[in-house]
């Protein structure tokens, strides 16, 4: 017991510090409706997190449903070669080798966006910088020690971390050094898109639940309203 | 009338199975007090949560999977792949926070209105243990979606029996069945959660009802209408229960569901404190998250266990919390029932409890820090206060006079009629004319564009009026 107790406070520390406080997060433009946005952000993530991340809990036939593209569409756009429209999002990543080469395995994404929120992981993707005392060389403002290596840095080109001071207090300010093949707009977009994606996988339904929530809350309105004209009714006489 | 084939099959059935009997005794023919204000909501309320939440986990054990390698990615299904199943788990998740809110506001109706005082002893104890029992089954329950803060949080609060002296690391062991929370523990749990516990909530459900309507319902004046009977022996300030009282439930009932669907539909999360970020990460024993904290209706007894420096003494403490509920109709010395026509003292020590109550939950959610820990301590000083020293302050203080018939009720109507009429009058208060510094027009009409400003002073003077009006409430 006292071994265990023991492990768990060691890992409560080491994981303590990977806390990311005092780094304000960037905001993310999240529109679920926005099926062109959907779409692409799900090519990015087939191409750049499907490698390593699986979302195991999506199926692309549900994609394809939701966001309303052609079935075939989604296998020959989307899904990786071979995928069949009924199976659910699976990295091809095998799990030993995942271990072997990140100390973890990578986790999947179905409710990514659920546990850390768009706004984290917006700021996450953006916030890589050089860092030579890490294994790959880059580190996270946003988490820092991050055991992921950057997948978009050819997109985004690489940045540098700087010490920056103001009245206010010191903080960090990341500065590209060269820019890679998207301008900072277009990565900004890019990121944004994935977000968005990962946004419907968290929950599918969203959208749907809203749309049925205004008949819901219409017909509670009514049903309260009649609820309380037979209320008066009865009660007229008691005095 | 000739009785029909049916009516003699009904006969038949009533001849021998007292339907009507009991459809009278608890319904048409059982007498409530007539002047039920907005808090006499919440009990029914709570008996619609409780079949809400029997018929939606019903539904949802058909697609969950008690088993630690399943369970969190079979929620995952159910939220996904099983129709509806979002809807029917969205209102289970819900449900088990409106629950609490619900008996919450129960509880504290029973406060105000001295519920828990002779003859109501009982209903007491059983609404008590009511509480007790849905405590444990919401403890249980939240561990079955097998999230990193469903492990962590049963992890945390199971660990607490292992702070008993002597037994108390066999006893955590025996509770959890393996050394850690496991495969075991979450089946154990599962099997409390969806028979065990429930069938104790309606059993006491159903003796709470039962020790009600023997003694008859307490009411906002804290008066006994049986006291005052008419030749019939019906009392006369009440009316039956059916069916004046559930038609006017119905209408809480749809204003609870707004509210309860508003949830549902568009915000299910409450930003994290109906259903916790954390825990849409699987159960991972290698990996403690880095803010440990229950969901918020254990959080003012969370706080409890943390503001007191040793383990032990903590969990004494929290369960202290909750015992020292149980004593209220002894420890409660006052003769009066309704808060309103109880002394001064009563209301302000009150006030300070909803205040540290309300202060302790949300410190229970939060980290620790040693500014948080020493509030913390504060407000569980006061908590114990309001109950330990409620033996004294209750015996002299002055009440004042009690009427013999229950006073008049002032309808929603009525209430609002009269808002209506000093409404021109509060908005003249708290706002001022100034002349409208508009560019367009005519020179010749500037100055008699008036634009209405909120007026600093009269505004003021409502604050003030207001702070007044309340101080002399608590008197």
């Amino acid at each position: 017991m006292k071994n265990l107790k023991a492990l768990l406070l060691l890992l409560m520390l080491s994981f303590g510090a990977n806390a990311s406080e005092g780094v304000e997060l960037q905001s993310a433009d999240i529109d679920l409706s926005d099926n062109a946005s959907l779409q692409r952000g799900a090519q990015h993530f087939v191409t750049y997190c499907l490698g390593c991340h699986s979302a195991k809990h999506m199926r692309y036939l549900r994609f394809a449903l939701d966001a309303n593209i052609d079935k075939e569409k989604v296998l020959k756009d989307i899904a990786p070669e071979g995928a069949s429209i009924y199976d659910q999002i699976h990295s091809a990543m095998n799990k030993h080798d995942a271990e072997k080469w990140f100390g973890v395995q990578p986790p999947d994404l179905s409710l990514i966006a659920r546990s850390r929120g768009a706004d984290w992981l917006y700021s996450y993707l953006k916030s890589y910088y050089i860092d030579p005392s890490r294994p790959f060389g880059v580190n996270n403002l946003v988490f820092e020690d991050t055991a992921m290596p950057n997948p978009l840095w050819q997109l985004q080109g690489e940045q540098h971390a700087e010490a920056r001071k103001t009245i206010y207090g010191e903080y960090t300010k990341l500065v590209l050094d060269e820019p890679g093949k998207l301008s900072e707009k277009e990565f900004d977009l890019f990121v944004n898109d994935l977000v968005n994606f990962l946004v419907y996988v968290g929950e599918p339904v969203q959208l749907e639940r809203e749309r049925l929530g205004k008949y819901v809350i219409f017909f509670l309105l009514i049903f309260t309203v009649i609820a309380y004209l037979l209320k008066k009714e009865y009660w007229k006489d008691v005095d | 009338m000739k009785p029909t084939r049916l009516s003699e099959c009904g006969n038949w059935v009533l001849d021998r199975f007292p339907v009507t009997k009991f459809w009278n005794d608890h319904m048409a023919h059982y007498y409530a007090p007539k002047n039920f204000n907005i808090w006499y909501f919440f009990g029914s309320l709570a008996l619609l949560v409780l079949v809400n939440q029997i018929i939606t986990g019903i539904l949802l054990t058909m697609n969950y999977k008690p088993d630690a390698k399943l369970a969190f990615d079979s929620v995952e299904y159910i939220m996904r792949d099983v129709p509806w199943g979002w809807l029917v788990r969205y209102m289970h998740s819900t449900g088990a926070s409106a629950f609490f809110i619900v008996v919450y506001l129960h509880m504290f109706r029973a406060l105000i209105y001295g519920s828990f005082k002779h003859p109501r002893e009982l209903i007491w104890i059983f609404g008590m243990l009511l509480f007790v029992a849905l405590m444990a089954e919401a403890f249980m329950g939240y561990l079955l979606p097998w999230g990193q803060m469903s492990f962590w949080g049963a992890q945390v609060i199971i660990s607490l029996f292992s702070a008993i002296p002597v037994i108390g690391d066999d006893l955590s062991l025996w509770i959890r069945g393996d050394y850690v929370i496991a495969d075991a523990t979450l089946n154990r749990f599962f099997a409390f959660h969806v028979i065990a516990v429930p069938l104790v909530l309606v059993m006491l459900v159903f003796m709470h009802l039962v020790a009600l309507h023997e003694v008859g319902s307490n009411n906002p004046d804290g008066i006994e209408i049986k006291a005052s009977k008419d030749p019939w022996g019906h009392p006369i300030d009440g009316i039956p229960f059916h069916p004046y009282y559930t038609v006017k439930d119905l209408v809480g009932v749809g204003v609870f569901l707004l509210f309860f669907a508003t949830v549902i539909f568009y915000m299910p999360e409450v930003g994290g404190y109906f259903l916790e970020h954390a825990n849409f990460i699987p159960a991972d024993p290698m990996k403690t998250p880095e803010h440990i904290a229950p969901v918020w209706y254990f959080t003012p007894f969370y706080s409890i266990l943390r503001a007191i420096p040793d383990k032990f003494a903590g969990v004494i403490g929290m369960g202290g919390s909750i015992v020292v509920l149980f004593l209220m109709p002894w420890l409660d010395r006052c003769p009066v029932k309704s808060i309103r026509y109880r002394g001064g003292i009563f209301k302000k020590a009150l006030f300070l409890f909803v205040v540290s109550f309300l202060a302790l939950g949300y410190l229970g959610t939060q980290p620790v820090t040693p500014v948080a820990t020493t509030m913390a301590r504060l407000f569980t000083t006061i908590y114990f206060g309001f109950f330990l020293l409620m033996p004294i302050y209750t015996r002299w203080e002055k009440t004042k006079p009690v009427p013999r018939r229950l006073t008049k009720v002032h309808s929603l109507e009525e209430q609002l009629h009269a808002i209506e009429e000093q409404l021109p009058a509060f908005i003249e208060e708290i706002t001022e004319l100034k002349p409208a510094s508009t560019e367009i027009g005519d020179a010749a009409f500037k100055g008699t564009f008036f634009n209405r400003r909120p007026n600093p002073k009269g505004i003021a003077h409502v604050i003030s009026r207001v702070a007044i009006k309340l101080k002399g409430s608590l008197d």
